[in-house]
């Protein structure tokens, strides 16, 4: 079954998408999507290494991507820069240095367009266990951590107060968001990996009245997406991650429709007659 | 260290080159209410901080008793916009409770009603109370209170009070509460501290109110005009805001 590269890219997708719904709720809550951002930028200096060291891809990505989560905790400690300015100079930074290092280790060819937006249709079996196997990991230890986490969200402080590891929590969630960024970087790319986090989280909050609700919905606009996209690509020859992510803005967009406002004012006149 | 539950011993902490607050002690034990007072940035929320273990002293010591339940009302909390959150999702944040324990709760504190609401769409005052609500939900061994009555209404402020005081009997917590006027809080408190960015004077309220530094801070005699009125209310209200004795079906 998965030898055709059409099922791989549907199971890897639908996969990524289920680990991406919640995780991104909490990018969206605690005003991360920046932090995920420089994460994915400064993923090439991992697929540069990878390359040049003949290295499995997603764990280089992801040993970089955990170094400079705790570099921009080391520099929120040691500096009185606001973390938007943290961020942008460790992003940029480190985007600069896998370029210049890409450049000095002539011999490596790498497909720059399919780093920055993935290549669904090209993610092998390796890939696919990946996804699956590390995202249940992830989840598996979100769900751990929800509490601590979800409080620690709500009020540093009182989460602290009341006797939860709220800092624990936190720095587990970072090195959540770095395997994730690792494990997606063949299937959507650098560039639109922020995007398949926060937009699905971001449409699932209008439909939403409680944080567990929105974290599963979130998964599930993240799957339809991910069908609808992978399918759509397919008619129209389109590049696969790029069409995914036009997909999740349009659910979106229908998410904005203020159903229950609808249906009230709807009983409402029909009630009046 | 016998029933107390709580222990600062010449306590201070030292940011951007200054102290904020040096050499506090203070002592709270079961089923009392000890008050923090003083003027604004005089280390009150500080010294509560402290006694949370949330801020590591710089200098003096902080002792804990193991293994207590400990509920923390924070002086300013802002709920994200993004969050989806209804009061019995707030209720439960840090413990899970049931739902005849969080009605309960809520109860105690008046909006029974809200429990379904979204957070975001309560007001100040009503935020207030759900925070209350909370704290007393876990029915904590110590309780630390700051300033915990800001935006709610005056009969409403009596109210929350005497409730506290309630708490305090029926779960024997011990209370660390912050106020910046004692003369609200006095007849519940057991031990008052009055902070200026050290321990001014402490004691119990009726010599501290005649003490010659607190006299200094907060003036001898409340101004006549801004002296408490007491008056008795000839009905009650109901958390809705409709008079009680005028609806009696509810």
């Amino acid at each position: 079954m998965f030898d055709d590269f059409i099922i791989r890219a549907f199971v890897a997708g639908i996969g990524l998408a289920l680990i991406t719904g919640p995780l991104g709720c909490f990018i969206i809550w605690r005003r991360l999507s920046y932090f995920g951002d420089t994460i994915a930028h400064s993923a090439l200096l991992g697929v540069v290494i990878a390359y040049a060291m003949n290295f499995n891809l997603i764990i280089a990505v992801f040993a970089v991507s955990c170094f400079i989560a705790l570099s921009l905790l080391f520099l929120q400690k040691r500096t009185n820069l606001p973390d938007d300015a943290l961020l942008g100079l460790l992003a940029h930074s480190v985007l600069a240095i896998g370029l210049v290092l890409l450049g000095i280790v002539s011999f490596i060819r790498i497909d720059l367009m399919g780093l920055l937006f993935g290549d669904i249709l090209s993610v092998n079996i390796t890939d696919v266990l990946f996804v699956w196997v590390g995202g249940s990991i992830v989840l598996i230890v979100l769900i751990l951590i929800w509490r601590p986490l979800f409080a620690a969200t709500v009020n540093l402080e009182l989460a602290k107060a009341e006797g939860l590891n709220a800092d624990l929590a936190n720095a587990i969630f970072t090195i959540l968001i770095a395997s994730v960024i690792a494990i997606s970087i063949k299937i959507v790319g650098i560039l639109l990996i922020t995007g398949l986090l926060i937009i699905p989280a971001a449409a699932s909050r209008n439909l939403s009245s409680t944080p567990i609700q929105m974290a599963l919905i979130s998964s599930v606009i993240g799957l339809v997406s991910v069908v609808l996209g992978l399918q759509t690509s397919m008619i129209w020859n389109s590049p696969t991650g790029p069409t995914i992510l036009a997909i999740t803005l349009g659910v979106f967009i229908l998410s904005l429709i203020p159903l229950k406002k609808l249906l009230i004012s709807k009983k409402k006149i029909e009630l009046s007659n | 260290m016998n029933n107390s539950l709580v222990e600062l011993n010449n306590c201070g902490v030292f940011r951007n080159q200054k102290w904020l607050v040096r050499g506090v002690s203070l002592k709270v034990s079961q089923g009392e209410i000890v008050t923090l007072i003083g003027p604004n940035g005089s280390g009150k929320s500080t010294t509560a901080k402290m006694s949370l273990d949330i801020l590591k002293p710089d200098e003096g010591t902080n002792t804990i008793k193991k293994d207590i339940r400990i509920s923390y009302v924070p002086q300013k909390i802002s709920i994200d916009w993004s969050l989806p959150l209804r009061s019995i999702d707030f209720v439960n944040l840090v413990t899970k409770h049931k739902t005849s324990e969080i009605n309960d709760a809520l109860g105690i504190t008046g909006i029974q009603h809200l429990i379904n609401e979204d957070v975001r769409n309560l007001s100040g005052g009503e935020f207030q109370r759900l925070l209350m609500a909370r704290a007393i939900a876990k029915e904590p061994h110590f309780l630390v209170l700051d300033e915990p009555v800001q935006g709610v209404d005056y009969s409403g402020e009596i109210a929350l009070y005497k409730t506290i005081q309630e708490i305090v009997k029926k779960i024997n917590c011990g209370i660390l509460l912050i106020s910046h006027n004692l003369h609200v809080v006095m007849s519940q408190t057991d031990y008052v501290i009055c902070l200026n960015g050290h321990v001014c004077c402490s004691g119990i309220p009726s010599s501290v109110i005649k003490d010659q530094e607190y006299i200094k801070l907060f003036g001898s005699n409340i101004d006549p005009t801004l002296s408490l009125y007491k008056h008795n209310h000839d009905h009650h209200h109901l958390p809705d805001g409709s008079i009680k004795e005028a609806d009696k079906n509810k």
